[in-house]
């Protein structure tokens, strides 16, 4: 048996990661609860935004919390283009084709990101990678308790944009009624975009968030896709508080199944839960019903 | 009694879409449900036809309990039901949607084909058989709807709202098919807003409002009853009526 | 049974048995065998995904299955290489119907579906990575011991031919269900449910053959590849990149057609080398190709390959039966 010390102490750092995969999870969900589709493009845009945080520390010498301020508008573009040229007209409205469309996105950017940078892993290290914060009997990791803040913040920040501006509104409406918004002289298309550029921004906040602790590889995306789905699936798809907890949650048992299960098998707590849900209540703990 | 329905009730949540509601359907006879919309009738179909299930109540067929039974097990006993709104399989063409029909009593595909094609003929699809289904007009979709469901073979045929969206001369032109369908020995149950259709095929009618069993008749004595009048037009509406009559006498 | 629905089948292959005669370039027998195994694969991935429409995003979980129950059989207890075939067969068809078992009767579809299948395909990865049974993560070696008794041959010609007879049985198979009443209610249930259920077709009875069978079909593919390369780790065997090619090369063929998977494969892997040959060995370079010919023939040719075919020469088309 674990000592309590070592078990809270492993609770502490499931939270910590586990919001960050929460962000992660965020761009999933707000993407379903708008668009209605999942995106199975969602890791390896994730692992594209870890190399650009890679690649300008490396080139640039930039921070990786500083190249948040950088990499996050150009991933907000770049979701808004992929949705809006590629996404949107090549789905012709079929849900089965979008599946499809982000699978090959996905396939595209692993393989791009894997003929630009070869498939070694990277990382980022600098003495702040290390460096611990001592709570009483507990060591707790600095940079993950930035991700932690960070996250919250991030997700305030969205919960912000979501509820009290004009965009939000729109997109909210879309949501709800498509149809009916589009009659109101609402953009579809534009707010379509609009949520996915808003998705991709969250991941490259996250990629920010990661990379000091991180490494990077072009494969690196499907660990995350995975457990995205699994906290998207378990929090209700479209859900952002759902999101949130599923994030803390999953990060929670992540990290206790990788102690009392080992490193190899420690993953399978995940895809248990994710299992479990699918079949007895895919519309997660706090999604509407379908 | 080819089938009756006892006291089915049927609740989503709070709302009772059905509220025991009654009826039975003589073998060999053309039956009618009206109502006014929302009052249940899709509903109650879709109980006897076995995709809902309902929260009270059982539905019998020649006698025995098939409440339990699965859509397709009363297809197999010769129940097919058409849909209010047309669900054709798109990306066939009309042969091969009556055909999936047809497979039902023929297991080889040369008799199904030969048998699909010879009900396409009969509710007058003979010729867009290769057309596909997802370009028929409106009339064409709901012929589609009938000679699919017919290449079952039923002895009970469940038409919601067959004549909905057609034009008069369409309509026009499709009652004599149901006719001969009946005549075939086919017993048929007809959800209908089209009063003309309901008053010339049908021998006897149920009157369904808010759920529950208001009347059943001819279809004249039906329509001259004071409950399916404010049904159909509101509260006092038989005794203005009546009122109305009796001023121009 | 009409003859004539078979003729293509019985010419693709003839002309594919050729090669081994006129040509003797082992860079042409291997890449022929892989795209024979992916093809296997891909026709298990279609009966299910492409007639009966459940699009499936794991079938490395089937191809797994077939491999680890052929390698284990025959690593742990000797068993003969063609009664292990047989075997991984049946636990290929009885994987599909578990998994099919538990969603289909949660009533899990479209994409709910894809992420389920998915999620057990990774289940199995991280299971076979971790457990001794299996070889871990080192992966099972089998002995090389060539002898038609053992699935085995020296000649690659010969288990081209090998390969090529399994994926012409998988067409005969494909093509005898197209003609069915079974296949009419595979596509019934794709195209819409409801209306399938209200002519009598038995839903999750459907679904649970066709995922059955599609099980049992990739699962064949998963023992070729054992007997091919005679190794089996996790990633290859409950890999990701299985459950890909299985389901590009039917969409890319033509979706739910007979010849579907095979034109896919070799059109895709013949784009992958083509490819390499021009732009070098990059890697990811052929996976890249492939990307942008699955959204292109989402976004312009939903028939893949096999509907070009139609709309740009009816009468050929007609012709092959497509």
């Amino acid at each position: 048996m674990y000592s309590p010390t070592i078990l809270i102490e492993a609770m502490i750092n499931g939270l910590l990661t586990g919001a960050i995969y929460a962000l992660i999870a965020l761009g999933l969900t707000l993407v379903y609860g708008v668009l209605h589709i999942i995106n199975f493009a969602h890791g390896a845009i994730l692992a594209s935004a870890m190399f650009a945080v890679w690649g300008l520390n490396v080139l640039a010498g930039i921070d990786p919390y500083l190249s948040i301020l950088v990499v996050t508008p150009i991933f907000f573009g770049l979701g808004y283009g992929v949705q809006r040229l590629v996404i949107g007209p090549a789905a012709k409205g079929d849900d089965g084709n979008i599946l499809l469309i982000t699978l090959g996105i996905s396939i595209f950017i692993e393989n791009a990101l894997l003929a630009g940078f070869g498939s070694d892993t990277r990382s980022i290290s600098s003495d702040f990678s290390f460096s611990v914060i001592e709570a009483g009997p507990f060591l707790i990791s600095s940079p993950r308790l930035v991700g932690f803040a960070g996250s919250l913040v991030v997700t305030a920040l969205l919960w912000f944009i979501m509820s009290r501006t004009d965009a939000g509104k729109a997109i909210r409406a879309v949501a709800k009624e498509k149809l009916g918004a589009s009659l109101m002289g609402i953009d579809v298309g534009h707010v379509y975009a609009l949520t996915f550029g808003l998705g991709c921004a969250a991941l490259a906040v996250a990629a920010g968030l990661l990379m000091p602790t991180f490494y990077v590889n072009p494969r690196v995306g499907g660990a995350f896709v995975n457990i995205a789905f699994t906290i998207v699936v378990l929090g209700g798809m479209g859900s952002i508080p759902g999101a949130m907890i599923g994030g803390l949650l999953i990060g929670l048992v992540e990290s206790l199944s990788g102690l009392l299960l080992g490193e190899s098998l420690g993953q399978i707590g995940i895809f248990v839960i994710f299992i479990l849900v699918l079949l007895l209540k895919p519309t997660g703990l706090f999604g509407a019903k379908a | 009694m080819m089938l009756s329905t006892q006291t089915i009730t049927m609740r989503f949540g709070g709302l009772t879409a059905v509220d025991q509601a009654s009826l039975r359907v003589r073998e060999g006879s053309i039956t009618g449900l009206i109502g006014p919309n929302g009052a249940g009738k899709t509903t109650l179909f879709a109980v006897i036809a076995g995709f809902l299930q309902p929260t009270g109540g059982q539905v019998l067929w020649q006698g025995r309990d098939i409440t339990g039974l699965k859509p397709h097990q009363r297809a197999q006993l010769g129940i097919a039901r058409t849909f209010q709104i047309v669900q054709p399989f798109q990306g066939l063409n009309v042969l091969e949607n009556i055909t999936i029909g047809s497979y039902l009593r023929h297991p080889k595909t040369d008799e199904a084909i030969a048998k699909a094609r010879a009900v396409a003929e009969r509710v007058g699809l003979g010729r867009e058989l290769e057309q596909q289904a997802s370009s028929l007009t409106v009339a064409g979709r709901k012929r589609l709807e009938l000679a699919r469901a017919l290449a079952t073979e039923p002895k009970l045929l469940l038409l919601d709202e067959v004549l909905a969206g057609l034009n008069p001369s369409e309509i026009r032109d499709i009652i004599p098919v149901i006719r001969a369908i009946r005549d075939d020995g086919v017993t048929i149950f007809m959800i209908e807003h089209v009063m003309q259709a309901v008053m010339n095929l049908c021998e006897e009618v149920y009157v369904l409002a808010q759920g529950q069993m208001i009347a059943e008749g001819t279809p004249a004595s039906v329509c001259n009853d004071p409950a399916v009048i404010e049904a159909y037009l509101g509260k006092g509406a038989a005794t203005r009526i009546a009122n109305l009559g009796g001023a121009h006498a | 049974m009409r003859i004539n629905g078979y003729i293509p089948i019985i010419l693709v292959t003839a002309a594919l048995a050729v090669v081994p005669l006129v040509s003797s370039s082992n860079t042409l027998f291997n890449f022929m065998v892989m795209s024979l195994i992916i093809t296997l694969a891909a026709q298990g991935w279609n009966i299910l995904g492409g007639v009966a429409g459940q699009t499936s995003f794991g079938h490395a979980l089937f191809f797994g299955v077939g491999c680890y129950t052929a390698a284990m059989l025959q690593f742990h207890f000797g068993v003969n290489a063609w009664v292990a075939f047989f075997l991984a067969l049946l636990a290929g068809a009885a994987a599909g119907f578990i998994l099919g078992f538990l969603s289909f009767r949660a009533g899990l579809r479209g994409s709910y579906f894809a992420l389920i299948t998915l999620a057990f395909a990774e289940l199995m990865r991280i299971l076979a990575n971790a457990s001794e049974w299996t070889g871990g993560a080192a992966g099972l070696l089998l002995k090389l011991d060539p002898g038609l008794a053992n699935m085995q041959f020296e000649s690659r010609a010969s288990f081209l031919w090998l390969a090529l007879a399994f994926v012409f049985v998988g067409l005969v198979i494909s093509r005898a269900i197209a003609g069915s009443r079974f296949g009419a209610h595979l596509v019934a249930v794709r195209e819409n449910e409801d209306a399938a259920r209200a002519l009598g077709v038995d839903v999750l009875s459907v679904k649970l053959k066709a995922i059955s069978l599609s099980g049992a079909m990739t699962a064949a593919a998963g023992v070729l590849y054992v007997q091919n390369f005679l190794y089996i780790d996790a990633n290859i065997g409950f890999g990701v990149w299985i459950s890909v090619e299985a389901l590009l090369a039917p969409l890319v063929g033509g979706r739910g057609l007979v010849l579907g998977p095979l034109i896919g494969t070799f059109t895709l892997h013949g784009l992958g080398e083509l490819t390499k040959s021009f732009a070098g060995r990059i890697p990811g370079i052929d996976l890249m190709v492939f990307a942008v010919v699955l959204i292109g023939v989402v976004a312009f040719a939903s028939g893949g390959v096999l509907g070009l075919l139609r709309r740009f020469a009816p009468r050929l088309a007609r012709r092959i039966a497509v």
